[in-house]
């Protein structure tokens, strides 16, 4: 084992893979030289050389789709969104031709392209770099949307999405690269499409993912000290969801809360409650709970952007609102 | 309006050109030509839907830069959405086009795209893309896959040209100035090619653009620039060889600028109100097939038989075209799905 910050720990998924593979190269601003805003590919430069860590000039939508293009004559790019806000000039290209193009091609041509990068509410860096954006792409047909949450997913999950032969949308948390964990020498992978049960409960569910599984684990020992023992699922894909593990523990627990950091309206958690409403009505207690961000763009004041988004208290009172047939 | 612009002129006695390629080209024009009036026929007795986008008129593009200086089916082209004689050029067979066109499952997409979205992976053809400027991107990123199998990969065999077309409209779109710059910098593989036909949709180029001569932005790239008369197959064929040459050899991008009209309306569905007659007219008299067609006689290359023979036998392969689409199957129900992820 060994102790890794998560931006070693997406650096060493990428080196493995760049090494196990040589059609995989990293594109993207300030990927090469510099080393990645957040240092994610730092030096790698140095080991593959300029055209396998190209550094773009700032054209988000052109350099995304000349990625694509790539990726169908037969490379497998990573492109890195300096923020993945900025990666909104690229919808055109990520919706249209990483989404849709291997079906409007009736299946002439595959898409394995990674596109990633730190998304989420950052501390006070202003709204247009701190979007919640997964909600945007969640419609778009044809892609799958990951997103990361401790050094060791985030390597497994990274090296399995290189690896996939269909665009993934891999979300990294901003305030996330500088969590350290213990992680294996040895080289693992891990299913894209998989929740990860972080903590077996019982009573209510809470479903989470990104940055916001850590605000649920600093909620549960208090919930704890009240008696509550919430089962904590990190949702992990968020396109597609897992309904099997989301299933398995609704039946067990009946109540739901999702915690998300994505925005309320059209959020993640609007098409999770929906889902649950579709398929799991009869195993409900009690109505389905949202927490999400507000719906303001992330105001840049501490205190009003601490507020915007979903805190532990806050957590902890809904939950135990819920299990004591509050809601 | 008609035409302001000189068009460059070209001395066809310059041209090296074979009987054999002379009707190869010949052929190929004719069978962009006589399929697409087909397809208008086919969309006003409902065979066929949606936006479909007549390529009369500019044949000489696409068969001078495909045929007359690519590798079809080696080399990539990457169109936009008036792409149905491109793909006709790059080797699509009519037969999978025209069943596209029909929505068949027999199409070259599988019925899946239509028109604006025809894709041939065996014939290297990228596709058809409904966006504006869209496709330019992705084919500037088959370019940069050339350049890696090269450079990074090691496989010294790797030396495809990517021909990326777009018209005039698409030039004044970031896109355009985005990628050109990606190429330029990175020397890749790739000739862009606009078709100006002066035209988008009802917008006139010079209402749209701030320097008509679309060639000339190249040189702020740093990037060769040429223009062409984009109604002489025998015209784009030579400055489309010279810039796939450059290509091949590293050099870099170029930027071809054919000046060129369509003869139909923006699509189908265009009532095509705003051109004038006399505008219309004029470009009519430059029919590029017709021209190709005298300049054979002329230099006795071909006989007015052996023309004839060309026209009928591509108007028998396009009614075979639409036999086979008419006769082919629709997509099953049960694959809606099909084809959404890489396992599908
Ligand atoms: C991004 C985008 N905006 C608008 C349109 C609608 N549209 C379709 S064709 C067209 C004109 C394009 O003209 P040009 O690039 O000159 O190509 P041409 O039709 O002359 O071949 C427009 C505006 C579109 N398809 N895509």
């Amino acid at each position: 084992m060994a102790e890794m910050f998560m931006f070693n720990a997406l650096r060493s998924a990428i080196d493995e893979e760049m090494e196990r593979d040589p059609r995989v190269f990293v594109l993207g601003e300030d990927v090469g030289h510099y080393g990645g805003s957040y240092k994610v590919t730092k030096d790698l430069y140095k080991k593959y050389g300029e055209l396998r860590l190209l550094d773009t000039p700032i054209c988000e939508n052109s350099f995304t789709g000349l990625a694509i293009g790539a990726a169908m004559t037969g490379l497998r790019p990573i492109v890195e969104g300096m923020n993945m806000g900025f990666l909104l000039l690229a919808f055109n290209q990520i919706a249209n031709n990483a989404g849709m193009l291997r079906y409007t091609s009736g299946g002439n041509f595959t898409i394995p392209i990674v596109i990633r990068g730190p998304g989420g509410v950052g501390r006070q860096l202003g709204a247009e770099h701190s979007q919640r954006l997964e909600a945007y792409f969640q419609a778009v047909p044809g892609l799958k949307i990951v997103a990361c949450s401790t050094p060791y997913n985030a390597k497994g999950l990274l090296k399995s999405a290189i690896r996939d032969n269909n665009p993934v949308l891999f979300f990294e948390h901003v305030l996330l690269y500088n969590l350290k964990q213990d992680i294996p020498e040895e080289e693992y992978l891990l299913p894209l499409d998989k929740a990860e049960l972080v903590q077996p409960g019982e009573e209510v569910t809470i479903l989470t993912y990104s940055r916001m599984r850590h605000h649920v684990l600093q909620a549960l020992p208090e919930l704890e000290r009240r008696g509550i023992y919430p089962e904590v699922i990190d949702l992990i894909s968020l396109r597609p969801l897992d309904w099997e593990t989301i299933g398995a523990s609704v039946r067990k627990t009946h109540r739901v809360v999702v915690v998300e950091e994505c925005m309320k309206t059209g959020g993640i958690g609007a098409e999770i409650a929906a889902g649950i409403m579709e398929r799991l009505f009869d195993e409900l207690d009690a109505p389905v709970v949202r927490l999400s961000s507000q719906d303001v763009p992330t105001p840049y004041n501490g205190t009003l952007e601490r507020l915007t988004i979903v805190q532990p208290e806050q957590i902890v009172q809904t939950v135990t609102d819920l299990v004591r047939g509050r809601i | 309006m008609v035409q302001e612009r000189p068009l460059p002129t070209f001395s066809p006695a310059t041209v090296h050109l074979t009987r054999e390629e002379g009707l190869l080209l010949y052929e190929d024009m004719v069978l962009g030509r006589t399929f697409e009036d087909k397809c208008a026929e086919m969309y006003y007795r409902g065979k066929m839907f949606g936006f479909v986008h007549l390529y009369n008129g500019q044949e000489a593009v696409s068969t001078g830069v495909i045929k007359g200086a690519l590798r079809p089916g080696i080399d990539y082209v990457c169109s936009t959405y008036r792409d149905h004689v491109h793909a006709l050029s790059a080797g699509v067979s009519p037969r999978e086009v025209m069943a596209e066109l029909f929505g068949k499952v027999t199409g070259c997409s599988k019925g899946r795209g239509g028109s604006m979205h025809l894709f041939s992976a065996r014939q290297r053809f990228l596709g058809g893309y409904a966006f504006v400027a869209e496709g330019i991107p992705v084919a500037a990123g088959a370019a940069f896959q050339t350049k890696y199998r090269r450079e990074v990969l090691g496989d010294t065999q790797a030396d495809e040209v990517t021909a990326c077309f777009f018209g005039d409209g698409a030039c004044n779109n970031g896109q355009f100035f985005e990628t050109l710059n990606m190429a330029a910098l990175w020397r890749l593989p790739i000739i862009f090619v606009v078709e100006n036909n002066q035209w988008a949709i009802g917008m006139a180029h010079q209402r749209a653009t701030s320097d008509p001569h679309i060639y000339k932005k190249a040189s702020v790239f740093n990037m060769v620039g040429v223009e062409v008369d984009g109604m002489d197959v025998l015209a784009v064929r030579e400055v489309a060889r010279e810039a796939v040459a450059r290509a091949r050899l590293g050099e870099g991008p170029t930027l071809i600028e054919a000046l060129t009209y369509r003869f139909r309306g923006h699509s189908l569905a265009d009532p095509d109100e705003l051109r004038s007659k006399e505008e219309k007219e004029f470009w009519l008299s430059r029919d590029p097939i017709k021209r190709l067609g005298s300049f054979l006689v002329e230099q006795e290359l071909a006989t007015n038989q052996d023309l004839q023979a060309i026209h009928q036998k591509v108007k028998q392969i396009v009614e075979d075209a639409v036999a086979f689409a008419e006769q082919s199957p629709e997509p099953s129900p049960d694959e809606l799905w099909r084809y959404v992820y890489a396992e599908d």
